[in-house]
């Protein structure tokens, strides 16, 4: 469980934040959406910690033990170029070894398990600096998910993947919140990709929550259009909401 | 992406490689016996060596060296490079540390500031007092409050970047080597003492330098050692590294510490040796790898390897004369500093 309790963040006295209050349960999986600058990115940050915000936020019933309890995988992460990729998943254990202390076998084994999780084993030796921006979100995905921690927080993970990559890592995510109970939550620009794995979404707009239930009801034209600006088509099948442009011109 | 099919996927924690080790090994101890061995009282190389493995436990070997020689080897060369080879690898450690800390290749004692104030503190010393004694005491504060107003103006000025704190460092290096140079010109008598100790010097240097230098370069060593995973933790930035649960702050305080005491003792016993800091992380980085955990231990072994045979430069070069040290390591550091700093332009 990870909840937000009236979380506010300011930046220079400007509130870009909040106030948020928001749950996710155990297991569940929830979609973040929103546009540019909605607050989705600082919304993770806050819950881990590495911006200063007001308010609160719990994981699980005890005090906030970042690493350990929550993961998170930033939108934009600092990947040192000679660094090597199984080296970089195994820094994952981090939350695990003490501060001056090794890793132990069984970090190692999990850091080696979310390598081949990810497909990355052929790549375990590469330097960062040489992989694609593909491979390069798979690492950092490897990395969070080798703490183990029982909360996924997952900032934009599909934004350098081509549409097969992104189901295909998205899927490694769903097999591992059903299996582990994993409660994840993403910040995800791909509407419809949101809609198709998480079973709740929550729309940000201008640092607060303006809906927020099952993808069928948050995505809807009314509720798009409102917070991203005309142009928006939404189609219903069997699948689930598909969200789709317009050209405004012609539309 | 499902079940994995590739067996044995490498995954070990970084370490130093054994030819890695063995090489750092081979380069300090042949310049340790090379440094006993050469020097200006003649004495044979060959009745040295033989001194010098009777002096091991369990060894005993015939030589025919005189008491005066003997004291020489023992009280004169041995004390000098045993204070070459802990002052080296202290700074080599305190420079890989910095460059951890702040993510930053060219982070040095100089950048930071430390060493212009441990300057400061040692002319204030020189110029006030003339006695010895507080040099060190003047040197080691000196360095300690310039990291400390670096840090809290760098961390005021910018938050929680990086840049900022190098920015301050060098505006405190500035401000204190500003307030030395007006020290120097009201007090001209001292200006000699105080340039032969800013160019650094390792030729007074006998045992009681020795002793007094070994706790905190032991203390640091730890601590620093001890921390090497952390460094690379440091290297994914400050906000992963929190999200990891590192206490960022703390554990940069902590290294800050104990890399700006090592460095203020060293340079207090052993005057300003420049740029050891740079050289050798970058050169065990070229040739080692990339990960702290194999950069800060290798740097004990080569920066140490490294000052001993500077100084045997800078005692042989124009002997009978001799060199300070300062210039001998500037000599090969700057070029090398510049050579860094090419290197990280091109960098995106």
């Amino acid at each position: 469980m990870i909840g937000w309790r009236e979380v506010e963040v300011s930046y220079d006295g400007n509130r870009v934040l909040g106030p948020v209050t928001l749950e996710v349960g155990d297991g569940e999986w929830l979609g973040l959406i929103g546009p540019n600058g909605a607050g989705k990115s600082t919304m993770l940050k806050a819950a881990v910690g590495v911006v200063d915000h007001r308010g609160t936020v719990s994981l699980g019933n005890g005090r906030r033990r970042v690493g350990l309890d929550v993961a998170w995988m930033p939108q934009r992460p600092n990947l040192p170029e000679d660094m090597g990729v199984a080296d970089y998943v195994l820094l994952g254990r981090t939350p695990h070894v003490g501060h001056l202390g090794s890793e132990s076998r069984h970090d190692v084994e999990s850091a080696r398990a979310a390598v081949e999780r990810l497909d990355l084993a052929d790549l375990a030796r590469r330097p960062l600096g040489t992989l694609s921006g593909g491979e390069a979100q798979r690492a950092v995905l490897a990395r969070a998910i080798a703490q183990e921690a029982p909360i996924l927080l997952l900032d934009e993970p599909t934004a350098n993947l081509d549409i097969g990559h992104g189901i295909e890592v998205l899927e490694v995510v769903d097999e591992l919140r059903r299996r582990e109970g994993l409660t994840v939550v993403t910040a995800v620009h791909d509407l419809t990709l949101a809609g198709r794995f998480a079973e709740r979404l929550a729309l940000l707009a201008k640092g607060v929550i303006v809906a927020d239930g099952p993808p069928g009801e948050v995505l809807t034209e009314e509720l798009l259009t409102a917070h991203y600006g005309p142009g928006i088509r939404v189609i219903e099948d069997a699948d689930g909401p598909t969200v789709v442009p317009v050209r405004r011109s012609i539309g | 992406m499902s079940a994995a099919t590739t067996p044995a996927v490498a995954v070990t924690p970084a370490r130093p490689g054994r030819p890695a080790l063995l090489a750092g090994l081979v380069a300090l101890t042949g310049a340790a016996v090379t440094g006993l061995l050469v020097g200006p009282a003649g004495i044979d190389a060959g009745q040295a060596l033989f001194a010098l493995a009777d002096a091991l436990p369990w060894v005993e070997v015939d030589h025919h060296l005189t008491e005066v020689e003997m004291r020489v080897l023992f009280d004169i060369r041995l004390p000098r490079v045993v204070m070459g080879a802990v002052v080296g690898a202290v700074l080599a450690l305190a420079g890989a540390a910095y460059q951890g800390v702040f993510r930053n290749p060219l982070a040095d004692p100089y950048l930071l500031g430390v060493a212009a104030g441990a300057g400061l503190g040692a002319t204030l010393a020189f110029s006030w007092s003339g006695t010895e004694a507080l040099v060190a005491l003047f040197a080691l504060a000196g360095g300690l409050v310039a990291v400390v107003i670096t840090y809290t103006l760098g961390r005021s000025v910018g938050g929680r970047t990086t840049t900022s704190l190098i920015l301050a460092g060098v505006a405190v290096a500035a401000f204190a080597t500003a307030i030395q140079t007006y020290v120097l010109q009201r007090h001209v008598e001292s200006i000699r003492e105080v340039y032969s100790w800013i160019l650094g010097r390792l030729i007074t240097v006998g045992w009681s330098e020795v002793v007094g230098l070994a706790p905190y370069a032991a203390v640091s060593a730890l601590v620093l050692i001890g921390s090497r995973r952390l460094l690379d933790v440091l290297a994914l930035g400050d906000e992963e590294a929190t999200a990891l649960g590192v206490r960022v702050s703390m554990v940069r305080w902590v290294l800050v510490a104990a890399a700006t005491l090592a460095t203020a003792a060293a340079v207090s016993v052993s005057g300003l040796i420049g740029f050891v800091g740079i050289i050798v992380p970058h050169t065990i980085r070229i040739l080692f790898g990339w990960s702290y955990r194999v950069i800060v231990p290798l740097s004990v072994l080569f920066g140490a390897a490294f000052l001993v045979t500077a100084d045997l430069a800078a005692r042989t070069l124009v002997a009978p004369g001799e060199l300070p040290i300062g210039v001998v390591t500037a000599f090969f550091g700057a070029p090398f500093f510049l050579l860094v700093l090419r290197t990280i332009r091109r960098a995106p």
